[in-house]
């Protein structure tokens, strides 16, 4: 069983993209649970969403205190966030930044472990209009990761976005070709 | 047959009650109910579910409407969680006693003060006695399941009692996972229309509800207990008919791994799947662990329960609800009434966890075995333990 936890803000869609990573997952036949850290929706304040794929069926309904992956939707969270907290040692952290590969590793306390980074503001910006990244991060997580097909996730977001699924789309296709892998 | 697909299980639940072709929707919003109400809205509105949504302006007015829509021969649904369960109180009772099929999914949620919107069983153990059925789902697809269940249980002739299913706040409700939903067809050959011998209809009018004076209001009260003693019978039946047409079970106790345990668990609702988890990892050190979960809370099946635990030796109860002043918390103190004249019956230690959204992990359920195994040898306290606290 694969655990990700999702780091946001409120309004950037932190939780759809959870959602659309665990409909892509259940889509393409695996389980998988998507759920937020619950709680009132406050725009703007940190929030966390959660994610589980496996293949066999999930049970356990507890949060996710250990994940493999932490996706960080927002450039200014790892400086007041630990988004690191309990990740797996082998475990990746997906994050969307301008800034260089050892700059990021000082700001996550000496992070060793594997990382992959994409300037997804500047993505949605260019492609959406809109500083929103958590489509253009779906594409840095598909990268890393490959833990879904791109299909899936395509077919997800024209479901979730109609109209809107293209350029969504392309924020994702362009997320893929620019995410920086250091692992 | 119906499709897997990924779905929130509150939208899941609103697609389930479309399938069942409800009638009437009268329901007030309140987290975290509140995606299963705002899609029934959509759904009416757009066309798709020919009902009439009455947006009302409390839950006590929410209860009203379904108790009078019911009445007049509706199919009727609402839902609603903690204090919304909690102003609807006093109608909770007349839609019993009246014998009018209501079905409502409680999102089940703390009660205030402190306020709080999160997960825990205080909104319905205060609601024990009003008379309806009272189910459990522990996941997703259950939660569909028992919805289009409900009707045809608390509609059944032999029934007609309202039913509510409980669905945990937000750690069920708002999580996405894989749900088989129904096909109309199948759900239209399992679900006969709603035809109550009596209603309230103008061209042919009858009373509902009138007094019942000291002559008669006693008799009429032993009438409602034994006739509400009496549907297991038909939710037993409905029960077997649907494992018959869509392959998954329900029973009123559900057991897991209880062969040759020496400790089991007992909880109600969705964290029994954590628990679950728990009693594998247990089971895997070689520690004969096992799990009871009471799907039918109201009527109680006394009988089916003394059956699941009369091997066992000692049975951790969790509850999920503070007991103010009372020896143990409501699901501990049922089971301790069931047991007390049973043969064979285990010793029973009471744990409180996961009060307000507090989380109960699979570590929290091992320690709670383990600490149960150690009353395998030494008297119980009366008073419940808690899980999770902060002493400091």
């Amino acid at each position: 069983m694969i655990e990700v936890r999702l780091h946001g803000r409120g309004g950037q869609g932190g939780v759809t993209s959870a959602e659309l990573i665990a409909i892509s997952a259940i889509n393409q036949g695996k389980y998988a649970q998507a759920f937020p850290s619950f709680g009132p929706e406050r725009r703007g304040a940190p929030v966390m969403a959660f994610v589980r794929i496996s293949d066999k069926r999930i049970r356990t309904r507890e949060k996710v205190y250990n994940p493999d992956i932490v996706v960080v939707l927002d450039p200014s969270l790892p400086t007041i966030v630990n988004v690191t907290d309990g990740l797996k040692e082998d475990g990746w952290v997906i994050l969307n930044s301008a800034k260089d590969e050892k700059t990021l590793r000082e700001i996550l306390g000496g992070f060793k472990g594997k990382l992959a980074v994409v300037d997804a503001t500047k993505i949605a910006i260019e492609e959406l209009g809109l500083p929103i990244t958590n489509t253009t991060m779906l594409g840095a997580f598909l990268k890393a990761t490959g833990l879904v097909d791109q299909k899936y996730l395509e077919e997800a977001l024209e479901h979730r976005f109609g109209r809107l699924a293209d350029k969504n789309k392309a924020a994702m296709a362009r997320a893929i070709k620019e995410t920086k892998i250091y692992a | 047959m119906g499709k897997r697909i990924a779905k929130e299980v509150s939208i899941a639940i609103a697609d389930a009650v479309k399938l069942a072709k409800a009638e009437v929707i009268a329901a007030y919003p309140i987290t975290p109910q509140t995606h299963i109400v705002e899609h029934l809205s959509e759904l009416v509105a757009n066309g798709e579910l020919d009902a009439e949504y009455i947006t009302v302006e409390s839950e006590h007015s929410a209860m009203s409407a379904a108790i009078g829509a019911v009445a007049t021969g509706a199919r009727t649904f609402t839902s609603t969680a903690a204090q919304g369960l909690a102003l609807m109180h006093e109608m909770l009772f007349i839609a019993s006693a009246m014998r009018l099929p209501v079905v409502m999914v409680v999102a089940n949620r703390a009660l205030s003060a402190p306020i709080s919107i999160w997960n825990d069983h205080s909104d319905i153990m205060a609601n024990r006695d009003i008379g309806w059925i009272q189910v459990w789902a522990e996941n997703g697809q259950e939660a569909v399941d028992l919805t289009i269940q409900a009707f045809r249980i608390a509609e059944d002739k032999n029934v007609m009692f309202p039913i509510i299913v409980n669905i945990d706040g937000f750690v069920l409700s708002h999580v996405i996972e894989p749900i088989i939903l129904p096909d109309q067809e199948e759900v239209d050959a399992f679900l006969p229309a709603f035809k109550p011998k009596y209603k309230l209809d103008p061209r042919k009018p009858i009373t509902m509800g009138p007094v019942g004076v000291p002559e008669i209001y006693f008799e009429a009260k032993k009438a409602q207990d034994e006739a509400f003693r009496n549907t297991p019978k038909v939710i037993k039946r409905v029960w077997k008919d649907w494992a018959k047409r869509f392959g998954r079970e329900y029973n009123a106790v559900e057991t897991y791994r209880m062969e040759d345990a020496e400790v089991a668990l007992l909880i109600m609702g969705s964290l029994a799947e954590t628990a679950m988890t728990a009693v594998d990892k247990m089971r895997d050190e070689g520690k004969k662990v096992g799990l009871v979960r009471i799907r039918l809370w109201r009527p109680f099946p006394v009988q089916e329960f003394r059956r699941a635990v009369s091997k066992v030796p000692v049975l951790a109860v969790i509850d999920r609800a503070m007991p103010p002043g009372a020896v143990n918390g409501p699901v501990a103190t049922e089971v301790k009434a069931a047991l007390y004249n049973a043969g064979r019956k285990p010793r029973v230690v009471n744990f409180i966890a996961g009060l307000g959204g507090r989380d109960v992990t699979v570590e929290d359920f091992e320690e709670m075995a383990e600490r149960a195994a150690f009353y395998r040898k030494k008297r119980p306290k009366e008073l419940y333990e808690t899980i999770g606290v902060r002493e400091s």
